[in-house]
């Protein structure tokens, strides 16, 4: 029962969601409609339990007082007044939510992606040293397409950004191509496998 | 933004540079307010975008009763809180797994597959369409691990290699540019809007 019954839940729905493709008539075309609803106040439950779990741990370090439970002290409050004011006074602009999001949440999230912007330049220290024939490729696009995209590059060269645009229409799609094709021939035969029950590592440990 | 607004967005951007000298105290205290703060967002967002237009407002006020499938599936996830009752969450699991794999077969099967296969095979009229088409076949000879990579087979994943290089440093060039703008945005912030040093 417990093995049989989440097998047959995700075959029913999957090849619903299949049929209604090919079949885009009553009763396919609503049950899509339904499950995609369904779907989504699903997923809206999962994150309750990513919410549930973040609580769990933190209050844990909390109650335990381990090493470094002020943060955790800071990431609950952060969590507590985000819901709070978020539910209680709506997400629209110009609401307490709407202000914290604007004066906390987009210096925070746009400073730690500002962050990487040092470290991606130590890293692209290390993988652009032409070594070998791949790497002095690698090398050579990402320095003519960053100096294509810029007025420097330009200024060099007038034709830099024509062949920064040629590297990117071309080569570049060829390759962004061969990699789409591969990932969606595993994603085909990895739902495949899923909805005909074959791989079953997915219910999430040994419960 | 107000005063405030300015003076607690410039202080918390500045928490999260010091990482740029080491592991501190302010970075730690900004690192784990985004994490509470970005939650709480998700939260307030799926109550008022998901729960209420989906769920609250179709079961509640309109009496659309089979709403109440999905709210016991989504109980029956939340359980997985509580290791006795944990195995039930496998049901909703099960549902969104299912749902999940039928339409990316379909979405990956049209719009990955067939739609870039489609756009590969154009006559050979101009440069750029004979260097797509060998780049993509190059580029798919190399993802095929069935064969050994030797012989006129080896060379031909060799060439699907170089286009693999362009493309991941065309890639790599456009990731830096993008974040170096969100760090030219941060400083313009911290020098215009905090301290007024530029207009």
């Amino acid at each position: 029962m417990r093995r049989q019954v989440p097998l047959v839940i995700t075959f029913v729905a999957g090849i619903i969601m299949i049929i209604q493709y090919f079949i885009p008539h009553e009763p396919f075309a609503g049950l899509q409609q339904r499950f995609n609803v369904w779907f989504l106040i699903i997923s809206a439950f999962a994150l309750i339990l990513g919410i549930g779990n973040l609580i769990k741990i933190h209050g844990e370090r909390i109650s335990r007082q381990s090493a470094g439970w002020g943060y955790s002290v800071v990431l609950l409050v952060g969590l507590v007044t985000m819901s709070v004011v978020g539910i209680g006074w709506g997400i629209e602009p110009g609401t307490p939510f709407f202000y914290l999001f604007w004066n906390i949440q987009i210096p925070l999230s746009s400073t730690m992606f500002a962050l990487l912007a040092f470290f991606i330049a130590s890293a692209s220290y290390r993988a652009f040293r032409a070594r070998s024939f791949e790497a002095t490729l690698l090398l050579a696009a990402a320095i003519l397409v960053m100096l294509g995209r810029v007025p420097l590059g330009n200024f060099l060269w007038h034709r830099l950004p024509a062949v920064a645009t040629w590297i990117m229409n071309y080569p570049n799609t060829a390759g962004q191509r061969a990699i789409m094709i591969g990932i969606a021939l595993g994603v085909i035969s990895s739902s495949l496998r899923i909805i005909l029950g074959i791989e079953r590592g997915l219910g999430g440990g040994q419960q | 933004m107000t005063t405030l607004g300015v003076w607690i967005a410039a202080l918390l951007t500045l928490f999260i540079l010091s990482f740029l000298y080491k592991d501190n105290p302010f970075y730690k205290f900004a690192e784990h307010l985004f994490v509470g703060v970005s939650a709480g967002y998700g939260v307030a967002f799926t109550y008022h975008n998901i729960l209420i237009p989906n769920l609250y407002v179709p079961l509640f006020k309109q009496g659309d009763y089979t709403l109440i499938i999905p709210l016991i599936l989504g109980i029956m996830m939340v359980l997985r809180l509580f290791p006795k009752v944990g195995w039930v969450s496998r049901w909703p699991l099960a549902f969104v797994v299912g749902v999940t794999a039928g339409i990316s077969l379909i979405t990956y099967l049209q719009s990955n597959a067939l739609v870039q296969i489609r756009e590969t095979l154009r006559p050979f009229n101009t440069f750029g369409n004979v260097v797509i088409a060998v780049g993509v076949l190059t580029g798919l000879t190399y993802f095929f691990f069935s064969k050994e990579h030797k012989g006129v087979f080896g060379k031909t994943a060799k060439v699907g290699i170089w286009f693999l290089m362009i493309t991941f440093g065309a890639s790599f060039g456009y990731t830096v540019m993008a974040r170096i703008s969100l760090l030219i945005g941060r400083m313009h912030f911290l020098l215009s809007d905090w301290l007024g040093l530029i207009k």
